[in-house]
This record gives structure tokens, C-alpha cells and sequence, in this order.
């Protein structure tokens, strides 16, 4: 089947900006590469594991507080901090 | 003899009767790196410095009757996804150039401990995504038995350091052949273990499901000294393995009589190279000499793997690179709002090949596509798991070559994605069923270049592996170096 | 609030932050009162290479949420991620559930006014919390703000998301529902649901449709509520919004919609771009999880009692609605010396009144509390003994209270200290009644002329000379009698 890809809905969902020229070549890419991954579609339905390749469950950890790392060390690593937060762009969405 | 072209157990022999000291063969594998550096670029940093410190601080262990193991003194390589305190850890990128993790992963940790030396990190494709090493933010490796050639991936820089002698041992981390794949293009020993035996803690993740720290080794047995020294429990991996891991350099003596070795009927034919396939089918034959039972088995779904393995390899990656938005470290790229500077940051701090995999990873789980991709690819993961269940019925341990070719030119796959991808078609099956599989160096072919023999077992089989493994490189005698480490000696 | 013909649906979606120590997947405290980015880690910052690994306590008690609101636990359940770009999301995926919740199918019991009403409970699943993103600029109005300012101290704490089934129809049932499924919550002691701090966070889903409708009208989302009362108002305001606007033939799309509560009404938001497909899959990063018989029994045992069963205990008692459902909601201290009051002899309704009354009022007014005062059983019991053998007038009683509290002794030794005891005993009382008699010739006069209000003066008058410690029924009794 001829794959359908709305590659600028695919960029905006992965966060990527991507040039009109770009977006052509990424979804011609992806068409050839898609194209192939289709073969997947021919499979007999069977059950998809929903865990671990070996079968563990259970991995938890106690209610135990362990050390943060220091704050100067981690907000030397960020682009752009200030009076202990990380700073960023002003945010389009208003959810918080 | 030159220091830098002895095995890990030679070396530990030197060390403990004192015949050469750490900081001997460390010096002898950083004269190595300074004089291939320029043409391999395996290494995308070395730690001189702290590599000296740990090398005095061995050899003063070691005078004082404290050594602590096979690994002390060692001097190894890290992949360059592997977060290590205080070393510039980039994946290969530019979204992480720069990059220096504030903690060390649980097995650089664990080598740490074990006492072994850290030289430095190697290159790899960015984000471990590739078969060539050539998808590097920072250029590609060469291989060392032609530098024309690639030497594999993604873990290249690691593999042909081993190969070419400046580290003893290296680290890598195999995703779908990222490990094996390289070593047989490079003449080495590569294994990637059970998923969960060694901790992916401190693992810059590609695909979670499929991640597995391996290593690299001269030998055989050098491999198995190694991954007994990362491999085991970690609280900080909630997929790490809880039980016992045995000496897995225990059995290497043991032989093969009475073992069933079974032959994958599906790991041959086209796009295979007959040096690949006739060096394959004269090691089986051996082993069946040596006093194994060959059967043939069958993974009906083998080409599918690959499909599926390109969905679910992509679709987790999708999620983990997510993590690079220019915020909290790393590549920002100025924008008027946060998700301007986000999209921004991306586009400019991942290369092609990461973009390709994050949209197409993205792709195969978005509304409307996710069953006929995704979803799909799970049911294909699981078949395999029951094709391979069933082989395991039938034989001890599968074979076949880990790679369908030897070493290609530089360039030559590079605009090909698909035909890049198909480097992975033996390797695959493993990573989907998070199964054991070691790739053992048995030959070269006409051009020169090395050919690897791959084993597979089944999970937590890393015993009977290595057993096998063991009789393979005793039965090759392979004992070739690259032209660039012979003139060196 | 509705209108003729009209009726709404409504379901509710509760975030409760639940108090551990540590966070969900990592180490990280718990703690909302610390520096900016000072309970940070790996883990709960997404560095690379960090892996998250769940907290056993988070779900224990996520199960202790799920049986106490009915609900089934599921033998097996496994995390996914819920994939979104958003700067106070540090991995940019929510580890969240998705079709396989710890908990699902459960309810409520809601006391609304009089009768009782059953909201269903669709699920209750484990997830993370955000950062927090201050939004700064002009007067911190977001849209007009020139950055963002981000602290991931409460990235990682643990979050439990409940979902009631569409089962509500009007504001204050939603209202009702929101206070009685905190007090599940507080009852649990797993989180101390400040709806004011955030650490109880509701979302609504309204929709309306005509009254006995079938199909359901398209639902929108409202955000933001950080009060019962703002809950009330925000759906009362949105139900007549979509109603007026369906009358006014504009369909109602689907959408979110804030509160805004000094204007008192709901605003659509921007389109939150990109998190329209969230990509869902399971978490490779953990294992299913498997909560057997043997670990929910373990919680089953341990579970509280709740407040409808405490509800109807004290009702069963003879507690009137109001009185019980007050006393429910009490602190455990003085509830407990109800409990206390009644087994020292005192009948239940006395003892409820004095307990939700006098003491409550006095701890509050002395900012005390009463585990912390000399005040217990036997003492109120005692207290309440005095009163209805006529010892102490109510008022009195009052002071004797005010004394007990403050530790002056038991209540007959403060009523004798603080010389408060009623005089019940005839004789006494007979002297006053006669010496007033005598002493106001006039007002019996105009008493037996046939102005008996004048009844209330000499009562008064006697009262005076006894010190008002005279019992009023025993004073009217003989003033009656001498008169006539
Ligand atoms: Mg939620
Ligand atoms: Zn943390």
C-alpha cells in the first residue's frame, strides 16, 4: 500500500523544525523506509508482550530518600539559569 | 613484544609478576592512539590525566597486595554514550557537545571499582544509530585493517581500538548488532549479553527495550573478564537481571563434544558474500569434527525482524531523544517561544539520521498508524521469540555470520539508508528477544578484510556462548592484526 | 444550576499528590517547602542515560486509594508513556497508565443535602508530576510574559489521577463529590490534598444535552479550580454557557477551558500545539507490575475506617444528619472523646453538641489542641451529668467547661471553685421567694390584679438574691403557688 505521511504533522509532533525542502526529503525517505517496514503487516495476528523481554515483574524501589545533586552543578550545565531556576522562552501554551 | 598488542590475561600476568606495570601498558596503548589517532578517529576523547592517575593508583594497589582483580591496571575505552563524572560524554552529537554528565553509569562504575583504566571515549554513530561510525557529529572512524573502510557501528571507535591496540579492552552498546556487527568488520571479539545482565543506568538510551552494554576484547577469554565485570544486579535499572551471574570464563576449556550447534537456515543466500558464507560453513564444519551436533534450524520471520526492528528501535527512540530541548543542558537554539527554541535546538543539534529514526519513530506510534506499524511490530517481536524458543528446542546454541558483508568503503551505504539497515539482519533476532550472542573473528576475506562468526544462545545462555566461543577461536587460529598495528610491533 | 429542558453531565478528574518521602522514580524528597532545583537528580531531571524506578510505597498506596473507593485492583498493570513536548516536563513523556490502570471500576457514596447519590469510578492510575513553570513578565499575565522560569523540585512526585464515571449532574453534586472523595483521601493519610497548594487538583468535563437525551453532547474540559466553591461556580457558569450557546445556535466545540475566578467565568485556551496525539506505549524502562491476592489483602487490612461507614455509625447512634456528618469531619482527637464521652455514660446527642460546640469553639478561640488538653471522657461526661440533673444551668456549664480546659480540675471541683452550682434545694429558695414576696407588696398587688407578667420581675428578683445559682423551675414553681 502507498504510505500516506503528513510529514509537517509528524516534524510538529516531534519537535522538530524542519525545512520545506527537508520535510520533502525526510518523507521520500520515510515512504522508501516505511515501504519496507510494511512487511510487518503480513504477520498472523498474535499477542504483543507487554513487558520485559525475559518476563521479570515487580522492580520497585523503597520509600527512601537518597542525595540530590548540587544545584550549582546542575544549573552550570543549562543553557540559560537564573536565581536558581532554568530559564527559558516564554511558553505559547498556557497549561502549567 | 609491545604492551599494546597483548591480551587482558597476558597483561594480568605481566602485572602481578610485576614485569610491567599499569602505567607500562598504558603508556604503550596512548603511544598507540598517538600514532593511528589521525588516520582511525576512534577516540573522540582521551583522558590522559585521569587515565595516568588511575594507572599509578593500580600499579601502588598492586604494590601494596591489593590489586583487585583481573581488570586492575587494565586500560579499556568507552563508548561515548556511556555518562562518565567529569568526562565530556556526546553521543556523537552536537545537541550534547560539551556535555559533561555529573554521575557515572553503574558499569563505568563497576570498571571503575574493578580497577580497570580508562583511556577515554570512542566514537560512535550519533545516538548509537547506524552501522558505520560514519553518522558522527564529529567524523568518522577508519577501520583498522583498511582505512578506506568502515569499521562497523555503532560502536566503531570502540571496536577498533581492540583491533588496533590503543585500549585492551573496550565498551559498547548493542541495540541491534551495534556491538558484533563492528567487531566481525573490525577482527575482534564483540558480545552483547542477556538484556538485564549488565545495568543500563548511565546508558545514554537509544532504544530501551533493545539497549545491552557489551564488550570488546582480543579474545575470547579477554571478553568474558570483562563482562564479568559489569554484568549484575543494579537497583537503579528496573530491567536489570536479579540472579546469580556465573564465571562466564569458567567453561572456555571445555569443549564442544556433545553439544548441539544449530545452523540458521535464514542467515545465508542473497546479499551474503561468498567469503562470508564459505568462511561460515568450514567453521561449522569444524565444529561438527571438534564433536559438535549440527542441525539446521529455521526463524521463518527473520526479514520481518528487521522490519520490526526498524519500527520499535525508532518508535522508543522517538520518546528518549525527546529529553534534548535545549533547557536543562546541552545545544539551545534561540526562538521567540520555549517550543520555537525547542524545534530550533532539535533540527540544528541532531543529525540526519537521528531526525530520520525521531520521525519515523514518531510516525509508527501516532493516531491511525500505531496498529498497522507499531503494534504490528510487537507481534513480530514476540513470533520471533517463540520461532527462536522453538529453535532452542533443537540446539544449544545458534550459528551463522554476524554480518552478511565484510568491511564496505566510506560512503558507500551512506545515502542508502535501507541498504545500511540491512547490515543488521543477523544481529537483530538477539536484541528482539533480549538473548545472549557473541561475534568471534574466524578469517579474512580476499580483500583482507576480517570475518566474524557469530553464536547465539539463549537467555542467560552466556555459559554455554562462551563455551562454544571458546572452541571457535581455538578452531580459526586466527591470529591476524591489521597492517596498521603489525608495522607498529 | 440547570435549565428547563436542559440537563448537564459531568465527570470529574482529580489529581492527588501523594506525601511520600522520596519521589515516584527516584530518591529525590518530596518536600514543596525547599529552594528552587535543590530536589533534583538524574532520574528526575532526564539526563541522559538516567532510568526511573517506581517507589513500592506510591503503590501501595495507590491501592489503598483504589479499595476505598471500591474499585478492582488489576492483577497485572504496567506503566506507558505519554508522550508531550512541554518545558516543565523534563523527559518530555509523562510515565503515566493507560488501558491497563492499577485500579478501575469502582465508587462513591456522596452525601448530597438529604439523600445519598453513587458516582461511579473509572479509574485511578499512577503517575508523575511536572515542574513547576513561572511564567514571568507583564504582572506574570502568561501571554504577555517575556520567559520562563522553571524548578523541577516537583518533577517526579508522585501523582494519582482518579476519574469518575460521567455520573454527575449538577454543581453542587460535583461539589459534594470533590469533598468526599478528599476526605477519602485525607481519611487514607496518603496526601494532605491542599486544593489550595495544588496537591489536590480538580478538572471537570461538562456537557449538556435535553433533558432525557440519549446520546451525550460534546463535553469540554474545564481547568484550574482551586476551591470547592470555584469547582461549583466554574460548572455552574459553563452549563449555562453551553446551554446559552446551543440556544443561540452555536455548537459547542471541544476544548479546554480555564477558570477565572475574579472574573467568574470560563476562557477557552490556545490549542496546546503538538499534544493533540500523545503517542502512548509502554514504558521499556519498567516491568508490569503484579499486585497479587496476598499484597491487596495486605492493604484491604490495613485500610481505615471511612467516612460513610462513620457516617452512618454516628447517625445509628441517634446523631440527626447535620450533627453526624459535623462530627465525621472532625479531627480525630475530639472525635475520639466523643467516642470516649458516650462510653463514660453521657447520651450520644449531648455529647456530639458539647464536642462539635463549646469545645471545639474554646480550642479554636485558644488555638489548642485537644490532645493537649486536660479535657477527656469522663470529664465532659461528667460535665453533661451536671447539667441534666440540673446542677448546672447551660450557661454555667460553659464556665465550668472554660475551667476544665484550663486545667482547674475535674467539673464538679471547678463548678464548687468557681462557685457555679445551682441551688436546687427548697428551703433555701423558699426564704428568697418570701422575702421577695414581702419586700414588693405592689407587684403581688398587680399580680393578683391580673397583671401575671409581673411574674418575670419577681422571678428576676429572686434570682438576684440567690446570686442566680437558684434553679429557674423550682423559683416559678413557688412564686405560682404563694400567689395564687
Ligand atoms: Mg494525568
Ligand atoms: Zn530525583
Amino acid at each position: 500500500m502507498p504510505i500516506d505521511i503528513d510529514i509537517a504533522h509528524v516534524a510538529r509532533l516531534a519537535r522538530l523544525a524542519l525545512t520545506a525542502e527537508e520535510q520533502d526529503r525526510y518523507r521520500s525517505q520515510l515512504g522508501a523506509i516505511l515501504d519496507h517496514a510494511a512487511r510487518v503487516q503480513s504477520i498472523q495476528a498474535a499477542d504483543a508482550g507487554v513487558g520485559h523481554p525475559l518476563g521479570f515483574t515487580n522492580a520497585f524501589r523503597p520509600d527512601a530518600v537518597t542525595p540530590s545533586l548540587d544545584r550549582d552543578e546542575v544549573l552550570r550545565m543549562a543553557p540559560e539559569s537564573r536565581d536558581g531556576y532554568f530559564v527559558a522562552p516564554p511558553a505559547l501554551d498556557q497549561e502549567s | 613484544m609491545n604492551l599494546a598488542d597483548i591480551t587482558i590475561a597476558d597483561a594480568g600476568r605481566l602485572l602481578s609478576s610485576s614485569q610491567a606495570s599499569a602505567v607500562d601498558i598504558l603508556d604503550a596503548v596512548l603511544e598507540r592512539a598517538s600514532m593511528t589517532e589521525a588516520e582511525l578517529h576512534a577516540y573522540l576523547t582521551i583522558d590522559r590525566d585521569g587515565a595516568r592517575a588511575a594507572a599509578e593508583a593500580s600499579d601502588r594497589r598492586r604494590a601494596s597486595g591489593d590489586a583487585v582483580g583481573p581488570l586492575d591496571g587494565i586500560p579499556i575505552a568507552l563508548k561515548d554514550n556511556m555518562c562518565t563524572r567529569g568526562i565530556e560524554t556526546t553521543c556523537s552529537s552536537q545537541i550534547l557537545a560539551g556535555y559533561v554528565p555529573p554521575y557515572d553509569g553503574t558499569a563505568v562504575r563497576l570498571l571503575k571499582e574493578a580497577g580497570a583504566v580508562v583511556v577515554g571515549k570512542t566514537n560512535l554513530d550519533e545516538f548509537a544509530m547506524g552501522s558505520s561510525t560514519e553518522n558522527s557529529a564529529f567524523g568518522p572512524s577508519r577501520n583498522p585493517w583498511n582505512p578506506d573502510m568502515v569499521p562497523g557501528g555503532s560502536s566503531g571507535g570502540s571496536a577498533a581500538t581492540v583491533a588496533v591496540g590503543s585500549a585492551l579492552g573496550a565498551f559498547g552498546s548493542d541495540t541491534g548488532g551495534s556491538i558484533r556487527q563492528p567487531a566481525s568488520l573490525c577482527g575482534v571479539v564483540g558480545v552483547k549479553p542477556t538484556y538485564g545482565l549488565v545495568s543500563r543506568y548511565g546508558l545514554v538510551a537509544f532504544a530501551s527495550s533493545l539497549d545491552q552494554i557489551g564488550p570488546f576484547g582480543r579474545t575470547v577469554e579477554d571478553a568474558a573478564l570483562l563482562l564479568e565485570a559489569i554484568s549484575g544486579h543494579d537497583p537503579l535499572d528496573a530491567t536489570s537481571y536479579r540472579g546469580p551471574t556465573p564465571p562466564y570464563s569458567a567453561d572456555l576449556e571445555q569443549g564442544i563434544s556433545g553439544l548441539r550447534v544449530g545452523v540458521v537456515r535464514e542467515f545465508s543466500g542473497e546479499g551474503y558474500e561468498p567469503a562470508v558464507e564459505s568462511a561460515t560453513q568450514a567453521m561449522v564444519d569444524r565444529l561438527a569434527d571438534a564433536g559438535a551436533e549440527v542441525v539446521e534450524v529455521s526463524i521463518p520471520s527473520v526479514d520481518m525482524t528487521l522490519s520490526a526492528y526498524y519500527l520499535i528501535a525508532p518508535a522508543e527512540a522517538s520518546a528518549n531523544l525527546a529529553r534534548f530541548d535545549g533547557i536543562r543542558y546541552g545545544l539551545r537554539v534561540p526562538g521567540e517561544t520555549t517550543e520555537e527554541m525547542m524545534a530550533r535546538t532539535r533540527a540544528e543539534g541532531f543529525g540526519p539520521e537521528v531526525v530520520r529514526r525521531v520521525l519515523l519513530g514518531t510516525y509508527a506510534l501516532s493516531a491511525g498508524y500505531y496498529d498497522a506499524f507499531y503494534g504490528k511490530a510487537l507481534q513480530v517481536r514476540s513470533v520471533v521469540q517463540a520461532e527462536l524458543a522453538a529453535a532452542y528446542e533443537r540446539a544449544d546454541v545458534l550459528v551463522g555470520p554476524t554480518s552478511p558483508t565484510t568491511a564496505f568503503e566510506v560512503g558507500a551505504k551512506a545515502q542508502d539508508p535501507l541498504a545500511m539497515y540491512l547490515c543488521d539482519i543477523c544481529t537483530i533476532p538477539s536484541n528482539l528477544a533480549g538473548h545472549p550472542a557473541i561475534s568471534v573473528p574466524v578469517g579474512l576475506d580476499d580483500a583482507g578484510l576480517p570475518i566474524g562468526f557469530q553464536v547465539l544462545a539463549p537467555a542467560l545462555g552466556e555459559r554455554v556462548m562462551f563455551r562454544v566461543a571458546a572452541e571457535v577461536e581455538r578452531l580459526a587460529s586466527f591470529d591476524a592484526r591489521p597492517a596498521m598495528a603489525r608495522s607498529l610491533v | 444550576m440547570s435549565r428547563p429542558g436542559w440537563e448537564a453531565v459531568i465527570g470529574i478528574e482529580v489529581h492527588v499528590e501523594l506525601l511520600t518521602d522520596s519521589k515516584m522514580f527516584c530518591g529525590c524528597r518530596v518536600d514543596f517547602g525547599s529552594e528552587p532545583n535543590t530536589n533534583v537528580c538524574p532520574t528526575c531531571l532526564a539526563l541522559p542515560g538516567s532510568l526511573p524506578v517506581p517507589n513500592e510505597t506510591a503503590i501501595d498506596w495507590i491501592a489503598r486509594i483504589g479499595l476505598a473507593l471500591n474499585c478492582e485492583v488489576s492483577p497485572v498493570s504496567v506503566f506507558h508513556r505519554k508522550n508531550y513536548f512541554y518545558a516543565d516536563l523534563p523527559k518530555n513523556y509523562q510515565i503515566s497508565q493507560f488501558d491497563v490502570p492499577v485500579c478501575h471500576d469502582g465508587w462513591l457514596e456522596v452525601p448530597v443535602g438529604a439523600e445519598t447519590i453513587t458516582v461511579g469510578i473509572e479509574r485511578a492510575h499512577q503517575e508523575e508530576d511536572t515542574g513547576k513553570s513561572v511564567h514571568v513578565g507583564d504582572g506574570g499575565r502568561i501571554h504577555a510574559a517575556t520567559e520562563t522560569l522553571l524548578d523541577f523540585n516537583r518533577a517526579g512526585v508522585p501523582l494519582v489521577e482518579i476519574v469518575s464515571k460521567p455520573d454527575i449532574s449538577t454543581a453542587i453534586e460535583a461539589k459534594a463529590y470533590a469533598q468526599e472523595l478528599r476526605a477519602v483521601i485525607v481519611e487514607l493519610g496518603v496526601s494532605d490534598a491542599k486544593l489550595e497548594e495544588g496537591s489536590m487538583r480538580f478538572d471537570a468535563n461538562v456537557s449538556v444535552r435535553p433533558e432525557g437525551a440519549s446520546e451525550f453532547g460534546t463535553k469540554v474540559e474545564i481547568k484550574n479550580m482551586n476551591s470547592f466553591r470555584s469547582l461549583e461556580r466554574a460548572i455552574d457558569y459553563e452549563i449555562i454557557r453551553q446551554i446559552d450557546s446551543i440556544e443561540g445556535g452555536t455548537p459547542i466545540v471541544q476544548e479546554t477551558r480555564h477558570w477565572d475566578e475574579e472574573a467568574g467565568v470560563t476562557q477557552g485556551m490556545r490549542s496546546k500545539e503538538g499534544s493533540s496525539d500523545y503517542r502512548y506505549f509502554i514504558e521499556p524502562d519498567l516491568v508490569p507490575m503484579e499486585i497479587d491476592d496476598h499484597w491487596q489483602s495486605r492493604v484491604r487490612a490495613a485500610l481505615p475506617e471511612l467516612p460513610a461507614t462513620r457516617r452512618s455509625r454516628y447517625a445509628g447512634l441517634g446523631l440527626d444528619p447535620h450533627l453526624a456528618e459535623v462530627l465525621t469531619g472532625a479531627d480525630p482527637g475530639l472525635r475520639d472523646l466523643f467516642t470516649a464521652t458516650i462510653d463514660a455514660g453521657a447520651g450520644a446527642r449531648a455529647a456530639a453538641t458539647w464536642v462539635t460546640g463549646e469545645v471545639t469553639a474554646w480550642l479554636r478561640r485558644e488555638d489548642k489542641s485537644i490532645e493537649s488538653s486536660p479535657l477527656d471522657g469522663t470529664g465532659l461526661a461528667e460535665l453533661v451529668t451536671m447539667i441534666e440533673s440540673g446542677d448546672l444551668s447551660s450557661s454555667a456549664a460553659k464556665d465550668v467547661l472554660d475551667g476544665v480546659l484550663r486545667g482547674e480540675g475535674r467539673p464538679r471541683e471547678v463548678a464548687a471553685s468557681r462557685d457555679l452550682l445551682q441551688v436546687s434545694d427548697e428551703g433555701a429558695i423558699e426564704s428568697a421567694v418570701d422575702d421577695v414576696l414581702s419586700a414588693n407588696p405592689d407587684a403581688v398587688e398587680r399580680y393578683r390584679a391580673g397583671e401575671t407578667k409581673v411574674t418575670g420581675f419577681l422571678v428576676g428578683q429572686v434570682m438576684r438574691a440567690t446570686g442566680g445559682k437558684a434553679d429557674p423551675k423550682v423559683v416559678n414553681r413557688l412564686l405560682g403557688e404563694k400567689l395564687t
